[in-house]
């Protein structure tokens, strides 16, 4: 691996994020066939509204299970720490690319780790409810008042995960230089050293930094 | 399943008016309950008509049987032993769908076309656009559409409407032999169950009346109840409506998720062009090397 660059994600991570993102982009696309009649059209992309009803749970149950693979693997970066709240506090920093004034990030920053805990929480309440409607297999054995309370619950957490997901997509594009962190796997020291300081010190054991610094920059 | 109809009230999952070029009479089946003596002959039209035939079921101690409604019993009798006033009464009632003019059904439903409403206010279920999400149970008020476990379509009464739309009576309606079951036009059989409980007022049922709910704007299958105070004694609702969970779920939410969608994607994209691409720059390298020179010193 060249000099200038780190391991951000094994291989196995990345195969995993793209399991997870391509299953969630077939549920989501056939959640939404059902979730409003102006998006009915796109069962035609899953064989019709029987099959899009029929695939949708199971395409589920692999997302989640792909899902909380990755979330137990990435949990304890994750860990909302002091200097996290203060990163949300300078949300507009944040917005207008001020980061030289916000506080030092460690492996993840404070926006990315609410949206793992947003996401982590919408798969478990698409995921239990989406069991209790599914068809034919269990929806029968739930009360109409359980069923309703969940198909409710099912579309406001399908609705906040898309858009967090949106939100997702959008910082990886606006942030220069992240889609190589899940396609190759490494990110340039200079990425790492302007977006998550504190998490380059910690892979560099805080020592040689003087000689990567002449080394990198020449 | 009706034939191609240009009287379309209501469509699911439609946003557009559907076709709606006939004006129909609006009809009503009226159940007088205190006429009803059990026979089960109305059941056993409506199999004959429209060739259904359910499983053989199990004795539970009462003369309900089937036991509930099922894709192949589109009406049942349910049997209630009951002492509204300290003394014992049997009452009977003809559960079915209860053709509701503000359907729960049709709200919930997600496929175009599987349930509609005729503008003579039959609510019917078209099996071959359904596409067996279940969603038609979580929107009735009266717990009606059952789906199949042989081909997870959803069913219920139809009220005849392919024998309606011909100027025939519904089956059950023409093989009742006492005259529980009326069929007409709707002003007809209000005019109708007024006479029944005027009767029924005179015979000492002092809290007789008819049970066309309001919640559901009414309704196109009406009963005469001796206690019309008490519905629940007839294992009916008392004031039926759409649940709020589900107006919640399928009213104004869904195009207002649809546009945060819109907004989220165009905010960001909005964004880029405003505030620009976060880059590593050459600058930024430089600012990193000053500060770090520092902290080794």
């Amino acid at each position: 691996m060249r000099a200038d660059l780190i391991e951000r994600y094994k291989a196995g991570d990345r195969m995993n994020h793209w399991l997870v993102a391509i299953l969630f982009v077939l549920l989501a696309l056939s959640g939404l066939a059902l979730f409003h009649p102006a998006m009915f059209w796109l069962t035609n992309l899953f064989g019709g509204g029987p099959w899009t009803r029929i695939l949708h749970p199971f395409l589920g149950v692999v997302m989640f299970v792909a899902f909380a693979w990755l979330a137990i693997k990435f949990w304890h970066h994750n860990v909302i720490e002091p200097r996290d709240r203060q990163w949300m506090k300078q949300w507009r920093d944040v917005m207008a690319n001020r980061e030289d004034r916000l506080p030092e990030v460690g492996r993840y920053n404070a926006g990315q780790k609410v949206l793992f805990w947003v996401m982590v929480a919408c798969m478990i309440v698409l995921l239990l409810t989406g069991i209790v409607i599914w068809q034919p297999y269990f929806a029968p054995s739930f009360s109409v008042t359980t069923l309703r309370i969940a198909v409710l619950l099912h579309a406001f957490a399908a609705f906040v995960l898309i858009l967090g997901i949106i939100v997702h997509i959008y910082a990886a594009i606006w942030v220069k230089g992240t889609v190589r962190a899940m396609t190759r796997g490494t990110v340039t020291r200079r990425w790492a050293r302007k977006h998550h300081p504190a998490w380059v010190r910690q892979i560099e054991g805080g020592e040689g930094l003087g000689i990567i610094e002449i080394l990198t920059n020449g | 399943m009706p034939l191609q109809s240009l009287d379309i009230t209501r469509r699911s999952a439609t946003t557009t008016q559907p076709p709606s070029a006939r004006e129909t009479t609006s009809v009503a089946k009226l159940i007088d309950i205190s006429k009803c003596i059990g026979c089960k002959a109305c059941q056993s039209a409506c199999m004959e008509w429209n060739d259904l035939r359910d499983a053989v079921g199990d004795n539970t101690g009462t003369y309900d049987n089937p036991r509930d409604l099922t894709e192949n019993s589109w009406t049942v009798m349910r049997f209630f032993e009951v002492e509204p006033n300290g003394k014992l009464e049997w009452l009977i009632r003809k559960d079915g769908c209860m053709h509701c003019a503000d359907p729960g059904c049709l709200k919930a439903c997600p496929a175009p076309g599987a349930i509609v409403q005729y503008s003579n206010g039959i609510v019917d279920f078209h099996e071959e656009n359904c596409i067996g999400c279940g969603y038609c149970v979580t929107g009735c008020p009266f717990n009606v559409p059952r789906i199949s476990k042989k081909d997870s379509k959803a069913y219920k009464c139809t009220l005849c409407s392919d024998r309606v739309s011909v100027g025939l009576e519904p089956a059950c309606i023409k093989t009742c032999p006492t005259g529980a079951l009326v069929f007409g036009s709707k002003d007809d059989m209000v005019h109708h169950a007024e006479e029944r409980i005027a009767d029924l007022k005179e015979r000492g049922y002092q809290q007789a009346g008819l049970y066309n709910p309001a919640g559901v704007g009414g309704t196109h299958v009406m009963y005469v109840l001796q206690h019309a105070d008490k519905p629940e004694l007839y294992g009916l609702p008392k004031d039926p409506q759409i649940s709020p969970l589900v107006s919640l779920w399928k009213g104004v939410t869904k195009p207002l998720a649809l546009i945060a969608f819109g907004l989220a994607a165009l905010g960001s994209f909005f964004h880029y062009v405003k505030v620009g691409p976060n880059e590593v720059d050459d600058e930024d390298t430089a600012v990193d090397a000053k500060a770090r020179a520092k902290e080794e010193l």
